[in-house]
């Protein structure tokens, strides 16, 4: 090897290593330079530009809120609408001393020690850096007072905003809900929605009934504008713009006047209705009564009207029609006979005599009929007129408790009828398997007997009721009961008809259909248990009036009505449809604590039937005459 | 043998420091803790766990500076082949997270593309001190292909700023190695006319960043908001700054990322151009000690080691701080020793233990 000529080589490469090297940091240098000139050219030159966009002239994007679709009755009468007025909003991480701004504010404006607590409360609800409103619908004069002292008030602001009203107050109040500020449990939904960036800007969501619902078609689309503001956060121009669109506006099926005359027909009854035309599902009337005016909740409710609202013993918050679950009583025993037909259990000659009481073979318990010493002898349409216990007892016997599960259930009772609003409850039919799962014990004999009269473990909301008689009336067609007929693009003409669920159709024997028919419409008539509701009615009405038990009477005891506290008389109900051979309206009536169906319930039926079918205005409702009732129902 | 070799640690236990080197770090890293500190909102944890990071990695410096280069030119292949294989790996059964699959589990989430930053320039002056006495043009060609098997990988992921980094790397290396300038010439003409081929291969993401680069004004609320608002936080800094603590872009959200890839957009607004000419200044020193260790290295392995550890270094902070204050397109690069975060913090500190092996072994070597 040649050792001096590699070292020679050595050093060649060593300085010819290091010449690249001495490129490399050349660039390296020049690139830091260029760094450096760009750093100057941001920091030095364009510093008072950067300066004043940083301080001031930041370009923010400010959604612009669509408008909420209104909400319609069937005829256009308006239940729910915006209007534009002025509200007084603190933004609280811009205030330093809340207490003394508020207080300071209430010398300019009327600020209600309820106004006080209702900030509190959303104050503790709200999202950081949101502005909340103190007071509402200011008028004029306030709003020139306070924008002559704007000046002392940073972080109160006056805006203009859009409100939500429901000029019809308390009416339908259960079906229309409210909507309500957006909370935190919202915020969770709405993200997982991915629907965040089109709330951005919103402060409200429906909260209860349709609004709730239907919120994604009432809400619109969230429209942007990119503006270029000055320092004090005022737009100077809009650099861009997307404009929102509007929420589309509901048709209900609901008729608001319909919906009047039958709340008003309840007087200070609590208790529920739901009509429905059982050739489409519309809902015509949802009732729940005591309601409340949804008005108050818009923008949180203050905790006064709040306890009011909330501690009443009537409960007006409750939507009973739509989750109050009460044992069917009576009303059951039409679907029950029918039953007994298609089962071949019972004919329609087939009769009983009966003593008052039913017993089970090898037991000596005393099933009784609401009628001491009997009916005599009964048949099929007799047990329906004069609503027989103890032919029930007898029929439940034969049945089963699993054909009448399967058969009742057919009529929608035990789950839930898929009506277009939430929190519906599915009522209860029950089974030996849910008894099993529910008590962990077998179905007993003396269970069914009391399932066969619609008590024991039997429970219907009266939603369920009405969809149940609907579909009776339909001959045996159900029809998902539904509150919005269509909804329509806000400015267009067409209607986009909502789709009506055709649910099952049951094959129905047409002479068996016809017979408990003719059996509820004697019940209206003269010798029925509610006479009153077709008495001189130039229609038919089929109905069964029923009763739902508060308290249980022991055996050896009678229950008389005046000696039982108000709040534990038994629960009044009616369920019918007219006229008889065309149906146009089928309703169940619950009145809580009304005593015997026929005598509460029946005049309210009458009201209704009235002025649906005949247009007539509500008659004044007379004092309960005696009639031929029994005690019972 | 090991016996020998353990007495030769011993005795160089404190001695394979380089302290010149070692304190321009520690400068770095001060300054780092102060921004870090300022841009996490004071939030004192994370600084501290920024310190946990920069000890673990002070540490691996040290043990690292111990390796003479003969011992680290031993792990060259070892440590090319693991990470190319585990790269491999990344492809077939990578983790995806914010839609890009760079993460391998392997009871422990590893990213493999981070350790390939050291590795491919390991591997390259390795190879290329091996072939030192024929060196020719096919020699290139295969470590060319060194360079871009790991590279095209990585892009595939997609990681456009460790691809870059690593590719930097990696022709640093062959360039210092004497790449004929023939060759570089050849490969800048063909990378402008493959440009719009390369475009095609491109994410959408990756291309939207290009374009927002151009005008960022076109999208100021998708991709082009981070360009302008850095750019906003630097322009308002001015000369001296806001203050430390009172930059309000940074403070009012505006930033992105504002402890991790956009941290100088922090120190620029609150510390201004006197600032960024401190920290200009703290990295020419680090790059220059580097570049002088490269130029004394005694071997060709040591030497291209050194030289692309260090240009990769400032390659690191060039491309971090242009895209910062907008002339380089947004790429995931940390701001060296000035980030947050633990990995980079650990592949930069092994770096300059191999440069501070490279210095303090040279008498070893050559005598």
């Amino acid at each position: 090897m040649n050792r001096p000529t590699e070292l020679k080589n050595n050093q060649r490469e060593l300085y010819y290593f290091r010449w690249r090297l001495g490129i490399a940091a050349a660039c390296a240098v020049l690139l830091f330079t260029l760094l450096i000139g760009r750093f100057f050219f941001l920091q030095v030159v364009q510093h008072d530009y950067f300066s004043t966009l940083a301080e001031n002239n930041r370009i923010s994007i400010i959604p612009v809120i669509p408008n909420r679709g209104l909400i319609l009755d069937r005829n256009g009468v308006v239940l729910a609408y915006n209007y534009s007025a002025y509200t007084l909003e603190i933004t609280p991480s811009k205030v330093k001393r809340l207490d003394t701004t508020i207080n300071d504010l209430a010398t300019l404006v009327d600020i209600q020690p309820r106004d006080r607590k209702r900030f509190k409360k959303l104050l503790d609800e709200s999202r950081n850096f949101e502005s909340l409103p103190i007071r509402a619908r200011l008028n004029d004069v306030e709003v020139a007072r306070f924008a002559a002292n704007r000046y002392r008030f940073p972080g109160v602001e006056i805006k203009a905003r859009l409100f939500r009203h429901y000029p019809k107050g308390e009416l339908a109040s259960h079906a229309i809900g409210h909507i309500g500020r957006i909370n935190d449990a919202d915020l969770d939904q709405l993200e997982e929605a991915d629907e965040m960036a089109n709330y951005r800007g919103t402060d409200h969501i429906g909260k209860l009934g349709i609004e709730q619902s239907y919120e994604k078609q009432l809400h619109g689309t969230t429209g942007f504008e990119q503006v270029e503001t000055d320092a004090g956060g005022h737009s100077l121009r809009v650099l861009n713009r997307r404009s929102p669109i509007s929420g589309k506006n509901l048709t209900l099926t609901l008729d608001s006047r319909l919906q009047d005359v039958a709340e008003q027909a309840f007087g200070a009854h609590r208790g529920a209705l739901v009509a429905i035309d059982p050739k489409n599902g519309e809902v015509l009337a949802f009732i729940s009564k005591p309601g409340f005016d949804p008005n108050l909740f818009i923008d949180g409710i203050d905790p006064i009207s709040w306890d009011t609202l909330n501690n009443s013993p009537d409960k007006p918050l409750n939507n009973r029609a739509l989750r109050g679950q009460y044992p069917p009583g009576s009303t059951f025993k039409p679907f029950m006979a029918l039953a007994g037909l298609e089962l071949g259990k019972r004919t329609p000659s087939y009769t009983i005599s009966d003593p008052g009481f039913f017993t089970l073979a090898g037991n000596a318990h005393h099933y009784r009929d609401w009628k001491p010493g009997g009916h005599g002898m009964v048949d099929l349409k007799k047990s329906i007129t004069i609503s027989c216990d103890t032919y029930y007892y007898g029929l439940a016997n034969d049945l089963g408790p699993d054909n009448i599960f399967n058969f009742i259930g057919q009529f929608g009772f035990g789950k839930k009828t898929g009506i277009d609003i939430e929190g519906e409850t599915s009522g209860l039919l029950p089974s030996r398997e849910w008894k099993m799962k529910r008590y962990k014990q077998k179905w007993y004999a003396g269970d069914t007997i009391s399932v066969g009269i619609g008590q024991g473990y039997n429970l219907a909301t009266p939603l369920q009721l009405a969809f149940a008689t609907a579909i009776l009336a339909n001959n045996g067609t159900a029809i998902r009961p539904h509150l919005v007929r269509s909804v329509r693009d806000a400015g267009a003409s067409q209607e986009q008809l909502m789709p009506v669920k055709p649910a099952a159709t049951l094959a129905l024997k047409p002479e068996n259909l016809a017979l408990v028919r003719e059996a509820m419409v004697a019940v209206t008539q003269p010798g029925g248990t509610a006479p009153r509701v077709g008495a001189n009615a130039p229609y038919l009405t089929a109905g069964k009036t029923g009763t739902a038990q508060v308290i249980a009477i022991k055996q050896t005891e009678k229950y008389v009505e005046s000696r039982v506290a108000e709040r534990h008389r038994d629960h009044a109900l009616f369920i019918a449809y007219a006229p008889a051979d065309d149906p146009k309206i089928a309703f169940a009536i619950l009145v809580e604590n009304g005593g015997h169906g026929g005598s509460t319930a029946g005049p309210i039926a009458r009201t209704l039937l009235d002025f649906y079918l005949l247009g007539k205005s509500p008659i004044p409702v007379l004092p309960a005459a005696e009639e031929e009732e029994g005690p019972h129902d | 043998m090991i016996k020998t070799h353990l007495r030769q640690i011993r005795l160089h236990l404190g001695t394979h420091i380089d302290s010149l080197l070692l304190n321009f770090i520690l400068a770095l890293m001060m300054l780092g803790l102060v921004i870090l500190y300022s841009a996490s909102g004071q939030d004192l944890g994370k600084t501290t766990s920024q310190m946990v990071n920069m000890a673990v990695a002070l540490i691996l410096m040290w043990i690292v500076a111990k390796i003479p280069p003969p011992h680290l030119a031993r792990f060259a292949l070892p440590a090319y082949v693991l990470g190319l294989l585990l790269l491999i790996g990344v492809a077939l059964f990578g983790d995806v997270s914010h839609g890009a699959r760079r993460w391998l589990n392997i009871g422990i989430r590893i990213q493999p593309s981070e350790m390939m930053k050291l590795a491919v320039p390991l591997m390259l002056a390795w190879y290329l001190d091996r072939r030192e006495k024929t060196l020719n043009l096919k020699d290139f060609g295969v470590a060319a292909l060194m360079l871009l098997a790991p590279v095209g990988l990585i892009i595939k992921q997609p990681d456009l700023g460790t691809a870059l980094l690593i590719s930097a790397a990696g022709f640093y290396v062959l360039f210092l190695a004497g790449l004929s300038w023939r060759i570089i010439l050849g490969m800048l003409i063909v990378a402008a006319a493959s440009a719009p081929i390369l475009w095609s291969l491109l994410h959408d993401y990756q291309r939207q960043r290009i374009l927002t680069l151009i005008d960022p004004s076109q999208d100021p609320l998708g991709s082009g908001y981070h360009i302008i608002q850095s750019n906003i936080a630097l322009g308002s800094g001015g000369v001296f700054g806001k203050g430390w603590f009172n930059g309000t872009q940074a403070h009012l959200d505006f930033l992105p990322e504002r402890t991790t890839d956009f941290i100088f957009a922090v120190y620029a607004e609150e510390f201004g151009m006197a600032g960024n000419l401190i920290l200009v200044a703290l990295y020419v020193l680090v790059i220059g000690r580097g570049l002088v260790i490269a130029a004394k290295a005694p071997t060709l392995f040591s030497r291209l080691l050194a030289g692309g550890i260090t240009l990769t270094f400032f390659t690191y902070a060039f491309v971090n701080m242009g895209m910062v204050s907008g002339i380089l397109p947004v790429v995931g690069v940390p701001l060296p020793l000035i980030s947050y975060g633990g990995t980079s913090m650990v592949t930069l500190l092994v770096g300059f233990g191999m440069l501070m092996s490279i210095q303090t072994h040279r008498k070893l070597v050559q005598s």
